[in-house]
């Protein structure tokens, strides 16, 4: 049996990051932040394309994260952190508790456009909401970390180390669930239900749990990245949000807990350094990276790690 | 020996078709039982209704003294009758041992065993062994460990049935219902097979209930079969009486297969 590195990964993985941080520019910090925000939607993303199932409306959950971070700010002053990751993770996980009742009977491309048509309800009523910002969106009060505001120099390193230690956290315990026998049978619902039920396991019931866990990780996500930028907006729930979601997970592959946190990273820097060099045509570039993955690497980009382990 | 299954007056119809007409059937504990017939006259439905896929139009079905005929097929399989199928129902794009694991992960789960927080490899219930262990064995007992790293999709069709069969036995069942194990399978490979499932199933005090249209295959393994025409039971005795009935001959069995079946329990009775 060969030995699980995945946790020996993670923990260097969260060392680099507080150890090579202060070395990093502030934008760094920032983007790296950001990514590991979205690589946690991804993440979640990632159990359900396992078990065959695309969500085209996990923005939904991203957004509601972070528009909770921003209502328990406002109606009860909460600025901790972890409170705010928490709170937003908790009602994300009971918004997909109850949706999951309904998704949890359908499947491929049913699955895919309730999903959208879900987040979309979302977004419709925050942008005709003006207690929610409408359009503009909300301001998002500073954090507090421990009780402590950290100075204007530090913050971004220390949201990067908080993202950091949530992120290998959320990882660490989705690698266990993907152990575990109810994690292992993504791959199986995708292959072949009818197997699964006559072996004794409710296939609805699995997958229900899958999509909790994955709203929990992009509320939480949600509410990392609205700390980070310190605005929020509807367009966090947009569809197009949803979609980036999806390519993002495409393009990282399924092969391992990393590949979602890699993913979107390579993501962020493709999309910076293309809006950089081609303000009008970035999209293009993004569209080109996905192609070149699909084409030459069908299993996204960690089967070439994968390939490594195997030579 | 105790009654195990009673299946009482099961009436069963697809629109114009009758698939079951006051089906009664106590089956007992330890018995191995063949279901013949003609496509069509009601085997499967059998099956599919007593597995739970199919609900009976009116009639009721019993295991162990408890009407199950409500229950889903997962609730029946947890009760311990699980079923093969006559197209292999298995993980396409995984290897048979990962197939295997998967099979053992549901019988931890619905033990309440192995959380995913939990590092321990708790033994799988009835097995004392932790699934890699159980995979392994079941695999050998089944002489498919040669092809343990095999994608399902690559596999011979003698060997996916026998995966197929082998996966239920990760459950323990106490009732095996297989539908047509040899069905695609080339003559020389039948009773391989049949005597590989058979032993494993009376190694684990399995009674089984098998559909099958060879009647050699019926005559050398079942003590008892029933003979199904037009959804009705038309027969129900010993092979040896049963494939002489004049209407099984008349209506399952027909000529050249009848007559196999009788020369090849001649040398035996």
């Amino acid at each position: 049996m060969t030995r699980d590195r995945t946790p020996l990964l993670l923990g260097a993985i969260f060392v680099l990051i507080v150890a090579g941080g202060p070395l990093l520019p502030q934008w760094a910090l920032f983007i790296l932040t950001i990514a590991i925000a979205q690589g946690l939607v991804v993440l979640g993303l990632m159990l359900l394309l396992r078990a065959g199932l695309v969500s085209f409306g996990q923005a939904l959950y991203y957004c509601v994260g972070a528009y909770t971070t921003v209502g328990l700010t406002r109606a009860f002053g909460v600025s901790e952190i972890f409170v705010r990751l928490a709170a937003g993770a908790a009602v994300a996980a009971v918004l997909a508790f109850v949706l999951g009742f309904l998704l949890a009977k359908y499947r491929g491309i049913f699955f895919g456009l309730l999903s959208l048509a879900l987040s979309m309800i979302l977004y419709g009523l925050i942008v005709k909401s003006e207690a929610l910002g409408s359009t503009d969106g909300l301001n998002v009060a500073p954090a507090t970390l421990l009780g402590a505001r950290p100075g204007a120099d530090s913050v971004r390193y220390a949201m990067a180390v908080i993202a950091a230690l949530v992120g290998t956290g959320a990882a660490y315990a989705v690698h266990l669930y993907l152990g575990s026998p109810l994690g292992r049978l993504g791959p199986a619902i995708k292959d072949n239900e009818i197997r699964v039920e006559y072996m004794g396991a409710s296939v609805r019931y699995t997958i229900h749990v899958k999509y909790v866990i994955a709203a929990t990780l992009a509320g939480a996500g949600g509410a990392l990245a609205a700390t980070t930028v310190g605005h929020i907006d509807p367009e966090m729930g947009y569809w197009t949000t949803s979609g980036e979601f999806v390519f993002v997970t495409i393009l990282a592959g399924t092969g391992s807990v990393l590949a979602p946190f890699l993913g979107a990273l390579l993501f962020s820097a493709i999309h910076t350094i293309a809006y950089d060099v081609s303000p009008h045509t970035w999209q293009m570039s993004l569209g080109a990276a996905l192609l070149l993955v699909i084409v030459f690497l069908p299993g996204g980009l960690w089967s070439l790690f994968a390939r490594g382990k195997a030579g | 020996m105790a009654v195990i299954l009673d299946a009482r007056s099961l009436n069963k119809s697809f629109g114009a078709v009758t698939a079951a007409v006051d089906v009664n059937v106590a089956v007992h504990a330890d018995s191995v039982v063949g279901l013949i017939g003609t496509n069509g006259a009601g085997k499967t439905t059998f099956i599919n209704m007593v597995t739970g896929y199919v609900k009976p139009d009116s009639g009721s079905i019993h295991y162990d003294g408890q009407d199950i005929t409500a229950h889903a097929p997962r609730d029946i399989t947890r009760l311990g009758i699980l079923r093969s199928f006559q197209v292999p129902q298995l993980y396409a794009s995984l290897d048979v041992r990962q197939n295997m694991l998967i099979a053992l992960g549901i019988v931890l789960h619905n033990a309440g065993r192995g959380s995913f927080l939990s590092r321990a490899r708790p033994n799988v219930p009835g097995h004392d062994a932790p699934a890699e262990e159980v995979a392994e064995r079941i695999l050998e007992s089944f002489g498919l460990a040669e092809y343990r790293n095999r994608n399902t999709q690559a596999l011979p069709g003698g060997v996916r049935k026998l995966l197929d069969i082998a996966l239920t036995l990760a459950a323990r069942p106490r009732i095996l219902l297989l539908d047509e194990p040899t069905s695609g399978v080339s003559a020389e490979e039948k009773f391989g097979i049949m005597e590989t499932v058979m032993t494993a199933a009376r190694k684990e005090g399995a009674t089984v209930i098998f559909v099958e249209h060879d009647m050699e295959v019926v005559s050398r393994f079942a003590q008892r079969v029933l003979a199904f025409y037009d959804g009705r039971i038309i027969a129900d005795a010993p092979p040896e009486v049963a494939l002489g009935d004049p209407d099984v001959r008349r209506y399952v069995v027909g000529g050249e297969a009848g007559r196999g079946a009788r020369e090849e329990r001649r040398p035996g009775a």
